[in-house]
C-alpha cells in the first residue's frame, strides 16, 4: 500500500507543519487558520485508520464550530500578539512542565507498546471485528455500554461548565424594552383600530 | 380569534403559506415589463428630451441670438455668440448646449420667443464619449431637421393649453 | 508497468472522469439556474426576466459568465492577498466536493462511503469559512460585518440541522446516504417527520445564506456583504460555490426527507423513469420553493433571526429527537 503510506506521511508531515505554524505565524488570524488545517490532517489520518466516524466528528465539531469561534473572537479583538510574546519567558516553565508531562505520557505508551506486545493488539484490536460492525456502531456499543458512567460525567462536566458562563455573563439591566414577538403577532385589528366620526370644527 | 386558533394558524406557518399562495398566483398573471428597445411607452407632447434648434418651412433658421434661453437657463449649460449676417439680419454664430449640465427643464423653450429651440421627444442620445455631449450649433440645427416631423406636431398638440 | 497501470493509474483516471461527470453537470446547472431563478423571481414580480440572449434568454448565464470573466481581478490594498484569493477557491471547491457522496441512483454515486451524512454535514459546516476569511481578508468594513454575521449565522443554524438530521438517522438506522434513501421506501421521512422536514428546510435557507435570511450579503444594508470587494474570476467562483450549495442543500433535503432517487409510488408509471430522473426532479422542485421563499419573504432582522434559530428550532428540534427515540424504543421500531 504505498498510497496510504505516502497519504500518511503527507497527513503527518502537514500535521506537524502546520502545528508550528500556528505558534510561529505572526498574524493570530493566521494562526487559527493553520490551527484549522492541522485539525484537517488530523481527520484525514482517522480515516487512513478506518475511523472515518471519528474523522467526520472531528471536522463538525472541532473545525466546523469550535475553530469558527476562535476566527470569531481573534478577528474581532484584533489581539497584537507581539506584545503578547514579550512575557514568552516567564511561562516558559508551566509550559515546558506541561510538555514534559506529555511527553513522559507518550514515552509510556510507546514502552509498554515495546516491552508488552499484548498491549498494541488490545488497543489495536476493536471489541467487535470491524468486518461485522461499522466503527460508528462500535464506538457506540463501548461509550454507551462499558464507559457509559465516565461519558455521562463529561457531558455534565461540559454542562456546568456551560451554565457557569451564562450565569457569569448574565447581567439584568433596568428599564430595556423588550420586543414580545407573541405580543405583536396576536394583535388583531379590533384592539388596535377605533374609527370615530369627527364633526368638523369641534376635534375628537 | 381565540388563542387555540391563533397558536395553530402560526404552528402551521397559515401566514407564511398565504403569502405564498399570493406570489404563487402572481406567477400567472398579465406581466407589466415593455420589451424596451422594440417596444416603448407613450410619451407627452410635452415630454422634454433632446434639444433641437428649429428653421422656418423656407430654411431660415428660427433663432435671432435674443439669449432669453442662455439667461434662463439655471444649469447655465447653453452658450450662445452673436454677429449681425451680410443681410442685416441678427443671427447666432454660436450655439453651444452641454447637455452633461443640462437639467431638461424646458425653461429654454419657455422663454424662446419664436419657439427656435425646443426640446424634442428624442430621449436615447446616450454617446460612447463625454465631448460627443457637448452640443454646437450644427448639431442642434441636425436634431431639429431630423426631428421635425414629431416636434410640429407635438407643439400644435399642446398649443391649445398655453 | 502493467502493474503500475493497472494498479494506480486506470483508477485514477477513473475516478476523474467521475469526478468530471458530476462537477461539470453541476456547474453548467448552477447556470440554468440562475437563469431560472432570475426568470421566475421575474413572473412574481410581473416582469419578464432574462430574455434576449439565445431562445427566451437561456443562455443569459453564460454571457454573464463570459463578461465576468473578462474583467480584471482587482485586489484591495491592504487585503491580505493570500487570504483574499482562498477564500473563494476554497468555498468553490467544498460545494464540489460534496457532490462526491450525493446517490443519483442505487450505484451512480462516486463515493458510497459509510457516513454519508456526516460527511455533507461536515462540509457544509465548513462552508462558513469561505466568508469568513473573505470578510476578514478584504480589509473593508461592509465585508466585516458580512462574515460576521454569516458566522455567527450559519454556527447557530447548524445545531438545529444536525438535530434534524439525527432524527433521521433514527429513524433510518444508518448514515449511509443510500441505506437512508432505501429505508423510505415505504414512505418519505416528510411524511411523519414533517415539522422537522420544515425545520430542515428552513434552516438550509439560513445555511445557504438565502433569502429571508440573506444578511451576510444584504444589499439594503451591506451592499454585498462579505463579496463587495470581489470582482471577476473569484467573484464568479463565489457565485458558482453560492448556488451549488443552494443545489447541495436541496439535494440532502430530497434525500434526507423526499425519498431521493425513489419514485413517488414504487408501481409501473413512475417506475418507467429511471432513479436519477427522480432525484433531479424533486432537486428542482425544492430549488423552485428556495426562490419562491425570496420572491415571498422580505428579510429577517439579525436579532430575529438568531430568536428563531436557538429559541424556537433548537428547542423543537431536540425536543422532537426525544420523542422520535422514545416513540422508536417504546414501539419497537427501532430499525435494525
Amino acid at each position: 500500500m504505498i498510497v496510504g503510506a505516502i497519504a500518511f506521511y503527507l497527513f503527518a508531515g502537514m500535521i506537524i507543519a502546520s502545528a508550528v505554524m500556528v505558534i510561529a505565524a505572526r498574524n493570530p488570524v493566521h494562526s487559527v487558520l493553520f490551527l484549522i488545517l492541522s485539525f484537517f490532517n488530523a481527520s484525514g489520518l482517522f480515516v487512513l485508520l478506518g475511523a472515518e466516524f471519528l474523522a467526520m466528528i472531528l471536522v463538525i465539531v472541532y473545525v466546523g464550530a469550535v475553530a469558527v469561534l476562535f476566527l470569531f473572537v481573534v478577528m474581532m479583538l484584533n489581539i497584537n500578539f507581539v506584545e503578547l510574546r514579550q512575557g514568552f519567558l516567564q511561562y516558559l516553565p508551566i509550559g515546558g512542565l506541561v510538555g514534559l508531562i506529555l511527553l513522559i505520557e507518550l514515552f509510556f505508551v510507546i514502552a509498554a507498546g515495546i516491552t508488552d506486545p499484548e498491549v498494541v493488539a488490545l488497543a489495536s484490536a476493536p471489541i467487535p471485528p470491524l468486518s461485522d460492525l461499522t466503527n460508528t456502531e462500535a464506538l457506540g456499543q463501548l461509550i454507551y455500554t462499558r464507559y457509559v458512567y465516565l461519558f455521562q460525567t463529561a457531558g455534565m462536566v461540559l454542562l456546568v461548565a456551560m451554565v457557569g458562563a451564562i450565569v457569569l455573563t448574565l447581567r439584568q439591566r433596568e428599564g430595556v424594552r423588550k420586543q414580545s414577538i407573541a405580543r405583536q403577532v396576536a394583535r388583531t385589528r379590533e384592539e388596535s383600530i377605533e374609527i370615530k366620526t369627527v364633526t368638523p370644527g369641534s376635534g375628537i | 380569534m381565540s388563542a387555540i386558533e391563533r397558536t395553530f394558524k402560526s404552528l402551521f406557518l397559515a401566514e407564511l403559506l398565504s403569502g405564498m399562495a399570493l406570489t404563487f398566483r402572481y406567477m400567472f398573471k398579465q406581466k407589466v415589463t415593455i420589451n424596451y428597445p422594440f417596444e416603448k411607452g407613450p410619451l407627452s407632447p410635452r415630454f422634454r428630451g433632446e434639444h433641437a434648434l428649429r428653421r422656418y418651412p423656407n430654411g431660415e433658421e428660427r433663432c435671432i441670438a435674443c439669449k432669453l434661453c442662455e439667461a434662463i437657463c439655471p444649469a447655465q449649460a447653453i452658450t450662445i455668440e452673436a454677429e449681425p449676417r451680410a443681410d442685416g439680419s441678427r443671427r447666432t454664430t454660436r450655439y453651444d448646449i452641454d447637455m452633461t449640465k443640462c437639467i431638461y427643464c424646458g425653461f429654454c423653450e419657455e422663454a424662446c420667443p419664436v419657439d427656435a429651440i425646443v426640446e424634442g421627444p428624442n430621449f436615447e442620445f446616450a454617446t460612447e464619449t463625454r465631448e460627443e455631449l457637448l452640443y454646437n450649433k450644427d448639431k442642434l440645427l441636425a436634431n431639429g431637421d431630423r426631428w421635425e416631423r414629431e416636434i410640429a406636431a407635438n407643439l400644435t398638440k399642446d398649443a391649445p393649453y398655453r | 508497468m502493467a502493474s503500475l497501470w493497472q494498479g494506480y493509474a486506470l483508477p485514477g483516471i477513473i475516478i476523474l472522469l467521475q469526478i468530471l461527470a458530476v462537477m461539470l453537470p453541476v456547474m453548467i446547472s448552477v447556470a440554468f439556474l440562475v437563469y431560472f431563478e432570475r426568470k421566475t423571481l421575474a413572473a412574481m414580480t410581473l416582469r419578464r426576466g432574462p430574455n434576449v440572449v439565445g431562445p427566451f434568454g437561456v443562455l443569459q448565464s453564460f454571457a454573464d459568465f463570459i463578461k465576468v470573466f473578462f474583467k480584471e481581478t482587482i485586489i484591495p490594498t491592504g487585503a491580505n492577498k493570500v487570504v483574499f484569493l482562498a477564500a473563494p477557491i476554497l468555498t468553490f471547491v467544498l460545494a464540489m466536493i460534496a457532490w462526491a457522496v450525493i446517490p443519483f441512483s442505487e450505484k451512480l454515486v462516486v463515493a458510497d462511503i459509510n457516513v454519508g451524512v456526516l460527511y455533507l454535514f461536515a462540509i457544509s459546516s465548513l462552508g462558513v469559512y469561505g466568508v469568513v476569511m473573505a470578510g476578514w481578508a478584504s480589509n473593508s468594513r461592509y465585508a466585516f460585518l458580512g462574515a460576521l454575521r454569516s458566522a455567527a449565522q450559519m454556527v447557530s443554524y447548524e445545531v438545529s440541522i444536525g438535530f434534524v438530521i439525527v432524527t433521521v438517522l433514527l429513524v433510518a438506522g444508518s448514515m449511509n446516504l443510500n441505506d437512508i434513501v432505501e429505508a423510505q421506501r415505504t414512505i418519505w421521512f416528510a411524511i411523519p417527520l414533517l415539522p422537522m422536514f420544515v425545520i430542515f428546510f428552513i434552516s438550509a435557507l439560513a445555511e445557504t445564506n438565502r433569502h429571508p435570511f440573506d444578511l451576510p450579503e444584504a444589499e439594503s444594508e451591506l451592499v454585498a456583504g462579505f463579496q463587495v470587494e470581489y470582482s471577476a474570476v473569484p467573484f464568479v467562483l463565489f457565485f458558482l460555490g453560492e448556488y451549488a450549495n443552494m443545489m447541495l442543500m436541496s439535494a440532502l433535503t430530497v434525500i434526507l426527507f423526499l425519498g431521493g432517487w425513489l419514485p413517488p409510488f414504487d408501481v409501473a408509471p413512475f417506475t418507467w423513469l429511471p432513479a436519477p430522473f427522480w432525484l433531479i426532479g424533486k432537486i428542482i422542485v425544492l430549488l423552485f420553493v428556495f426562490i419562491w421563499v425570496r420572491a415571498t419573504f422580505p428579510r429577517y432582522r439579525y436579532d430575529q433571526l438568531m430568536r428563531l434559530g436557538w429559541k424556537v428550532f433548537l428547542p423543537a428540534s431536540l425536543l422532537w429527537v426525544v420523542l422520535t427515540a422514545g416513540v422508536l424504543v417504546t414501539f419497537d421500531w427501532l430499525p435494525a
